[in-house]
């Protein structure tokens, strides 16, 4: 298998971009992608776009098309493909992506990743998200995603104690976080009596526990290792990449404190990156809930189980600590364009990789993952990238 | 030449609901929700009080304050998106109850909140062009909430009427201005009984870029600032909107604090601004100057740019009561007679 890098990032501005379409957005994050990769168009082999559910949003499928069309490619008939996973959807296609390049069958790809959220109000909007869950034997009875998820927080503080001031140290963290980057839907700082004091949408979940509805986009171009530095002097390598599934219901889980997607995915990439946790320096987590990062932390071991709510309430995880992790702002801050994450992930851990992650910048930082979560976590993606030089 | 206000009457009914009694009934927090769109209350008509007869107390009250013969009025607009019938004006009974009738013009507009001050524009035009001596413009409504729904909240009921002419002025309206944008924020179809809103897209796209845009166009074509006017007042669907817009715009809270009557009534919808100009112009002195802002879902603004004559000082003003008066002369319901109030309620059919 051959090496893979990560030779140019893209992405728009993330919140209620009311006055922009999904295709605005695709052209834009891929054009940066492009212009930073400072490649034409002539070098693309392939275009593999993450998008949760652009049917149901916006009422258009064939988006991979779309975006080739609307990005000019078109009159190059590249291979187009669109990667459905629920949230982890930009996760996988950057692993289909790298595939195709390590196969040898591409030598250059474009990753997309793309939602636009905020055509439908936002009762429809919740239900779109909630059928990444089982429609069966979860939706139809009436839970929602944040009735699931707060199924697992509640469970985590009945078995380790963690409580909701340990869980709303994750989104004051993460506002933090998104406060210094220019491209966050929230770049503000919020208190941790802002966060408890919120309304409650799911007990114990809050306002402020839940990730916003977003429109954005993001962009990443892969080139095979051999031939990235014909582009850039700073190839960050994709090391590692792990992808695992799990029970669609969160009844049918082993625990509901674990997600078993999660741990062997990350066992996977690192063991592909031949890593340790404690190798990495920066971490973008799924934190479409605060308790999702707190699951997160520790089934990526960076965290003994249920450790994580302490480890965060005690500044571990935050900027430059022991693991900075969502140093973007997360999906909590940043925002959360369901198939833009996974692939907005990435792009911020190239930027912090390559130093030029300005105000938010992890020092001496050369290995970062990503991980995104599809429905309540019955898919998972982690990608352990490294500095190539 | 310029044409103006001759006179103005509002009427605001005096039952109320606040947002806690609401809030209860549905398991959220209304005193929260109270806090958040600054709202400590909000109007509900009487069970015989509709967009007709509020419309008819504020043109009786308009007619009060001067001695103008009603016949010399040539049209009756009047603005609302709760009219009793949707084929049948509210208009002509105005026009009969205040013995306007029937030589004159009449209809019923419909812009969402804006309708009133859109047909203030048109008699403004009827009158410069000496079509007719006086029209009288009005916006009202009993305006429609779902249940549960986070515009019950606010949604409320009042309405206010002002006599437009050249002559006899009280307030020039030195000029006015709009902007339109094709922008579905808010909207209900024919039948159906509660609109359809688009949540946070009624704020920044809709009501925020209307406003200020038309705000920022006035104060071009009038040459003006902020610190030139006495008062400011905007359509106010809750009391963070339009304080948020005045001070973007660079007013203060004493400019806006009298006109902004959302946090005691609620939003009035088509009689929002108007009636808020009308708490204006029940204190104004000759020389103030009054900057006015309305906007309507769907979307638009109309500005007025208004000064106050010292003919002010010769209608007589405590003909009927103040605005302020009316706000305070408040009677609390329960959530279930709010119900009742409201229509809400399946009612059997009567025996035969």
């Amino acid at each position: 298998m051959r090496d893979v890098a990560v030779i140019g990032v893209g992405e728009t501005e993330f919140g209620e971009l009311w006055d922009r379409s999904f295709r605005d957005l695709g052209i834009e994050a891929g054009l940066k992608a492009i212009q930073d990769a400072k490649i034409t168009t002539s070098d693309i082999d392939a275009v593999y776009v993450g998008n949760m559910s652009a049917g149901k949003f916006i009422d258009q499928e064939h988006v991979s098309a779309l975006v080739a069309d609307y990005a000019g490619l078109a009159d190059l008939h590249l291979p187009t493909v669109r990667v459905e996973g629920g949230g982890a959807c930009g996760g996988i296609a950057l692993l289909q992506g790298r595939m195709a390049i390590a196969s040898g069958m591409y030598d250059l790809v474009v990753v997309g990743g793309a939602e636009k959220m905020t055509d439908v109000g936002d009762v429809h909007a919740a239900e779109i998200l909630s059928s990444t869950a089982d429609q069966e034997w979860e939706s139809v009875f009436g839970a929602t995603f944040a009735g699931l998820y707060a199924m697992m927080a509640r469970r985590h503080m009945h078995d380790y104690g963690t409580t909701r001031a340990q869980m709303a140290a994750v989104a004051v963290k993460n506002h933090k976080n998104g406060a210094l980057n220019p491209v966050a839907q929230f770049r503000r700082e919020v208190t941790l009596e802002t966060v408890l004091q919120s309304p409650i949408v799911a007990d114990p979940l809050g306002l402020f526990d839940c990730a916003p509805l977003s429109d954005g986009a993001a962009a990443v171009v892969l080139c095979a290792a051999e031939k990235a530095r014909k582009f850039t002097d700073t190839p960050i390598l994709v090391r590692g990449s792990g992808q695992a599934s799990d029970f669609l219901a969160l009844h049918d889980r082993r625990d509901l404190t674990t997600m078993d997607a999660t741990v062997e995915a990350g066992r996977r990439a690192m063991k592909e990156a031949k890593c340790d946790p404690k190798d990495v320096q920066v971490a973008e987590v799924h934190d479409n809930f605060t308790i999702t990062e707190i699951l997160a932390i520790e089934d990526l071991r960076f965290f003994d189980k249920g450790k994580g709510g302490l480890a965060t309430q005690e500044g571990l995880t935050s900027l430059n600590s022991k693991i900075s992790v969502n140093t973007s702002g997360g999906l909590k801050a940043r925002g959360q364009p369901v198939g833009a994450t996974g692939v907005a992930q990435a792009v911020e851990i190239v930027k912090q990789l390559r130093g030029e992650a300005g105000k938010r910048q992890v020092v001496g930082a050369t290995r970062g993952l990503t991980h995104t979560l599809g429905g309540t976590g019955a898919t998972a993606v982690v990608h352990i990238f490294e500095r190539g030089d | 030449m310029t044409s103006g206000i001759v006179s103005y009457g509002a009427y605001v009914p005096r039952y109320r609901i606040t947002p806690k009694e609401i809030g209860a009934v549905w398991g959220t927090d209304g005193e929260a929700m109270g806090r958040a769109l600054n709202i400590r209350s909000k109007s509900v008509p009487a069970p015989d009080e509709d967009v007709i007869t509020i419309s008819v107390e504020a043109a009786r009250a308009c007619m009060a304050k001067v001695d103008i013969d009603p016949t010399q009025i040539g049209a009756i607009y009047v603005g609302s998106e709760s009219h009793p019938y949707a084929v049948k004006p509210s208009a002509t009974v105005v026009a009969e109850a205040i013995a306007a009738a029937p030589i004159l013009t009449a209809a019923d507009y419909e812009f969402a909140c804006k309708a009133g001050t859109a047909a203030i524009q048109t008699t403004m035009g009827l009158t410069l062009s000496k079509i007719m001596r006086y029209g009288m413009a009005i916006g009202s409504d009993t305006s429609q909430g779902a249940p549960g729904d986070a515009l019950e909240y606010s949604a409320s009921a009042g309405g206010a009427a002002f006599l437009i002419g050249t002559d006899r002025v009280i307030a020039t309206i030195d000029h006015t201005v709009s902007y339109t944008t094709d922008t579905p924020d808010f909207w209900r179809r024919e039948g159906q009984r509660y609109p359809s809103h688009g949540g946070r897209f009624t704020g920044e796209p809709a009501y925020f870029k209307h406003i200020l845009n038309c705000a920022q166009l006035l104060f071009k074509r009038a040459g003006t600032k902020p610190e030139d006017y006495h008062y400011a007042v905007f359509h106010q669907p809750n009391g963070k909107f339009p304080t948020r817009a005045g001070k973007q715009l660079g007013f203060k809270d004493a400019q806006l604090d009298t006109g902004l009557l959302v946090r005691e009534i609620g939003n009035t919808y088509s009689g929002a601004i108007l009636v808020g100009l009308a708490a204006i112009l029940d204190e104004a002195r000759p020389g103030d100057r009054i900057f006015a802002v309305g906007y309507g879902s769907g979307a638009g603004s109309d500005g007025f740019d208004i000064t106050v004559t010292d003919e002010i000082t010769r209608i007589r003003r405590e003909a009927t009561p103040t605005v302020k008066e009316q706000v305070k002369q408040a009677v609390f319901l329960d959530y279930a007679t709010y119900a009742k109030y409201r229509g809400k309620i399946l009612l059997g059919e009567a025996a035969a």
